[in-house]
């Protein structure tokens, strides 16, 4: 199926005919909803809070952030913002609870230090990974949301982002930037591996209230497995084990104590280490 | 628009986020509206110790709210239903529904229509890649 992300910008594609079909369409209707369960799960929300919608369009989201029952710690409050006007205009006719900004969230968050308990968004944050101008980058929007949504949010808040990477390259792309601007991140995959898959950013401010780093988000739910990318490349370098007599690092390391001692050491060079070849 | 996002919302503009008369930002032309909404004595709770009391007298003051008390409500004040029930009808069931939110740093107007507020900017106030402004050019034919 074609990527939306490459037809046209996101408040031209989702123009009047688009939005409605959008949001009309039950099977669309049925796996944002089964998406926004998974983020509220994955926010894990105790009392009533102020959440904010990033690409909210016609607050499919946002009326599940409205109607989470009192003993699941809702309803919530929320804020939606959305760059196609056809999509916020579907959402006023719907009479959603949340107030709604036309806004890109490639500019910035607009929003005070500190103000969100919560921050979701569902199937938006791949539109940042276009740059539909010569004036700005895609990394330079990037940027600049991650920033304002890391200010915008209070110590200890969560926020979970699920999205649609094109590639490899997209995908560690956003992910990358959400680390650079100071959160501490996570992704979690659904059913990885099919033509459904679901990837979810998970975003912390200042540990996220969670005892432990990131992983302590997935800790009691069920058929999670952990892959820890940091563990791994941890593992690969302790498997090399320590260097073994006569290779480079053996040498170096030889060379060096030996120059500690005041000896008389031959510099290194790139050919330190190396064998001679073969002569006649 | 409600009252509540009002006292979160700052302008969009990068120049504004380090001058302090970029918040609160400032109601012109303001319609106002009430809607019903149930009342949830938790998440005011939750809300008050974030809510900018300064400026938030100073919106209820330019929308023609009744003046607040001059300290933010805190502690025991809290466990009073009645101050909660007039915080939840003026932060969350009054919207602004047509008007003008401007900045008082660089006086840009966000309009507001049917609720929603505009906070589109225009590519020069966003932030751009800076490209150097003069520009060398070599024209061969000058010099034969």
């Amino acid at each position: 199926m074609s990527r939306p992300e490459d037809i046209l910008p996101p408040d031209l594609f989702y123009n009047d005919n688009e939005s409605r079909k959008y949001t009309k369409s039950s099977r669309i209707r049925n796996i944002q909803a089964n998406m926004t369960d998974r983020a509220l799960e994955l926010l894990d929300l105790k009392s009533p809070s102020l959440i904010l919608d990033l690409g909210c369009g016609s607050g499919l989201s946002g009326e599940m952030l409205s109607e989470v029952p009192p003993d699941q710690g809702g309803p919530h409050t929320w804020i939606g913002m959305d760059i196609s006007p056809s999509m916020l205009d579907v959402a006023l006719q719907r009479e959603v609870d949340g107030d709604l900004f036309l806004a890109d969230i490639g500019q910035g968050v607009p929003f005070r230090p500190g103000s969100f308990d919560a921050a979701i968004s569902i199937s938006a944050i791949q539109w940042l990974c276009n740059a539909e101008t010569s004036d700005v980058t895609a990394e330079g929007r990037l940027r600049r949301f991650f920033e304002g949504l890391y200010a915008s949010l209070r110590r200890g808040g969560r926020a979970v982002c699920q999205f649609y990477p094109k590639n490899d390259t997209q995908r560690s792309m956003i992910s990358g930037a959400a680390i650079k601007a100071g959160f501490g991140a996570g992704i979690l995959e659904d059913d990885p591996g099919t033509k459904s898959s679901k990837l979810y950013l998970v975003l912390t401010v200042g540990g996220g209230g969670l005892p432990g780093d990131i992983t302590g988000v997935v800790n009691g739910m069920d058929d999670v497995s952990v892959l820890d990318a940091r563990r791994k490349a941890q593992e690969i370098n302790n498997a090399r084990g320590p260097p073994r007599k006569g290779d480079k690092a053996w040498i170096l390391n030889k060379k060096e104590q030996m120059a500690k001692k005041g000896k008389v050491v031959k510099s290194n060079s790139k050919f330190t280490g190396r064998k001679r070849r073969i002569a006649f | 628009m409600k009252v509540i996002t009002a006292n979160f919302v700052t302008c969009a503009v990068k120049e504004c986020k380090t001058s302090p008369a970029s918040f609160p930002l400032h109601f012109h032309d303001a319609e106002l509206e009430q809607q019903e909404l149930d009342f949830q004595p938790e998440f005011i709770r939750n809300v008050i110790p974030r809510i900018d009391w300064e400026a938030l007298r100073a919106t209820a003051n330019e929308l023609g709210f009744p003046s607040l008390p001059d300290a933010k409500p805190e502690g025991q004040a809290l466990e009073n239903e009645q101050t909660l029930r007039d915080l939840h009808r003026m932060l969350l069931e009054t919207h602004v529904s047509e008007g003008k939110l401007v900045c008082g740093n660089c006086n840009h107007a966000y309009t507001i229509k049917e609720g929603i507020a505009n906070f589109l900017l225009p590519s020069h106030l966003g932030e751009r890649i800076h490209r150097p402004e003069t520009q060398w050019v070599t024209n061969a034919s000058q010099f034969e």
